[in-house]
């Protein structure tokens, strides 16, 4: 029995020594992870289709997110990424209060279609209060107002080959010297056709700010904030995702992201 | 020798019995891999925003936090605060700003225990999403193996007798004494009872309720846990546990005697004390 035990004096030395094991197998033996077309990565980024298909079954197409009392908005919507877009086109909008902005609906569509602010805000309204949940961590809760995406898309008459829908925003999120990476987004047609989400323009009863992606905002209410594209002027109808940014479905998702951002 | 004084000395190292099963065995160390990477892929997570919560959203305009991370400057140069239920603390060195003095890190937790070692939240969310999968995976595996073979009745779920037993069992282990017998002592029981039915599913049902696409098909989740914000410090929360229940399960196996311990969890054969009587399959 005597030899089964341990003296306090080894026992400690022991758990230093494990203890310092522990820590120094951290570091950066597992960097490679951060290389995007690293096979292990890539192997591992099928946990991610796992999670878009488990949670697709699981949810429901017309599930809503919860919508939250008016005593819930306890401050103003943060803003986060581009808050001033500074393309002269973008400044020429703002300046002239965005009456000639025109949202445009193209692609795998019957019918392209474009649309002015004045069109949109006269078209059915929904307000939602929402919390709005960033990839960082945080969340907010602010009460949104615009109009239904689905309905422009039965305007526009979605062609059958039609599978995701591309988000083109002005904000160049990356100014450099080769010239400005633009913001883009895009979503499958269930987001796209989900009942909450809107074409916003309006936020905490006021005109949409600029911070928060003037004139209009695309609210994906069950996806993270980066699935939520600011300073939308472009829906672009596709069967694939490929031909934009580096392929990967949107601004973040080329560093790395997951596509599908509901988790 | 002779053969009485080799019996004897067999006799007093008392029986080897097949103690874990292959499913205990497989689970364990697929467990231990997940844990490891899922513990340094969500640090790399929290580190996105080093803050925690109570209630729905995060206060930036009010506070609600209970814990805050950072880096302030102060004389010159930059220091790590920790702050915790409002008071704060110098972490220099640890948290918040770490790393050489002229030149020091300034993310919560040190790029020693991040995957990756820089900042990179797109890369820890992968790492952490695919070990959260086969964590969850590997769980339903255990439980139902465990259920199948009575592992559950027989070592998992204490009983009034263990329940009672437990504080001579908890003065043993101070003391040092600690018994080898064919099935775990009380605290063992307790221990493993908390972390695979309460910590395990905890860790696993605060981490869905972060997931803005299940709060809407099982909103239930965010009011069981008292808003998203809430949910996500109870993961923080239950992540410092395991790596509680962590260091103290490796202080026990170096204490029980290292060799035995790795023994009965690689090949499942666990030798026992010599007091315990022998039954039919031990080997001596």
């Amino acid at each position: 029995m005597s030899r089964l035990l341990l003296s306090r004096r080894r026992f400690l030395q022991a758990s230093a020594a494990a203890g310092s094991g522990l820590l120094l197998a951290g570091c950066d033996q597992f960097d490679f992870l951060g290389q995007l077309d690293h096979p292990a990565r890539n192997f591992m980024e099928q946990a991610n289709v796992l999670t878009y298909n488990a949670q697709r079954r699981l949810l429901g197409e017309q599930t809503l997110a919860r919508e939250y009392g008016a005593s819930e908005i306890r401050q103003g919507q943060k803003p986060n990424g581009s808050t001033e877009p500074s393309t002269p086109q973008y400044v020429a909008l703002r300046q002239g209060g965005f009456t000639d902005y025109r949202l445009q609906v193209t692609g795998l569509v019957e019918q392209p279609l474009s649309f002015s602010l004045a069109e949109l805000r006269n078209m059915p309204a929904r307000s939602q209060i929402t919390r709005h949940d960033c990839v960082e961590g945080w969340s907010c809760i602010a009460k949104w107002t615009g109009t239904p995406l689905g309905p422009i898309l039965d305007m526009a008459r979605i062609k059958p080959e039609a599978r995701f829908c591309v988000y083109h925003c002005f904000d160049n999120i990356e100014r450099g010297l080769s010239g400005d990476v633009f913001y883009y987004e895009s979503s499958d047609l269930v987001d796209a056709y989900h009942p909450q989400s809107i074409l916003s323009y309006g936020l905490n009863e006021q005109t949409l700010p600029v911070a928060n992606g003037a004139p209009v905002r695309l609210r994906i209410e069950r996806a993270l904030g980066y699935k939520q594209p600011k300073y939308l002027h472009t829906i672009e109808l596709v069967a694939d995702l490929t031909p934009f940014g580096r392929g990967n479905g949107g601004y973040w998702e080329d560093y790395g992201y997951d596509w599908y951002g509901g988790i | 020798m002779t053969e009485a004084a080799d019996t004897q000395r067999r006799t007093a190292r008392g029986p080897l019995v097949y103690r874990q099963s292959v499913a205990t065995r497989v689970t364990h160390w697929v467990w231990a891999i997940c844990l490891f990477f899922l513990l340094l892929s969500g640090l790399q997570i929290f580190n996105a925003h080093p803050a925690l919560y109570i209630g729905q959203q995060s206060g930036f305009e009010f506070d609600n936090a209970l814990l805050e991370i950072g880096a302030v400057r102060s004389g010159g140069e930059l220091r790590g605060q920790t702050r915790i239920f409002g008071t704060s603390f110098d972490t220099t060195g640890m948290l918040g700003a770490s790393g050489q003095a002229d030149k020091p890190q300034l993310t919560a937790f040190p790029g020693a225990v991040t995957i990756p070692s820089y900042r990179d939240l797109g890369t820890g969310r992968v790492v952490h999403f695919f070990f959260g999968w086969v964590f969850l995976a590997t769980m339903l595996a255990w439980f139902v193996a465990s259920l199948v073979q009575g592992h559950l009745r027989r070592d998992i779920i204490p009983r009034g007798a263990d329940l009672k037993a437990a504080p001579l069992d908890a003065v043993d282990h101070v003391r040092f004494r600690l018994h080898h017998n064919r099935s775990y002592g009380p605290l063992q029981k307790i221990t493993y009872f908390v972390v695979l039915f309460v910590l395990f599913p905890l860790i696993v049902l605060t981490g869905l309720t972060m997931s803005p696409g299940l709060n809407a098909s099982w909103p239930w989740l965010l009011d069981l846990f008292g808003g998203r914000q809430t949910a996500r410090t109870i993961h923080f929360g239950t992540m410092v546990l395991l790596v509680l229940f962590f260091v103290v399960h490796i202080g026990m196996v170096i204490a029980a005697g290292p060799l035995n311990e790795l023994r009965s969890m690689i090949t499942g054969w666990y030798r026992i004390s010599p007091a315990n009587p022998k039954l039919e399959g031990d080997k001596p």
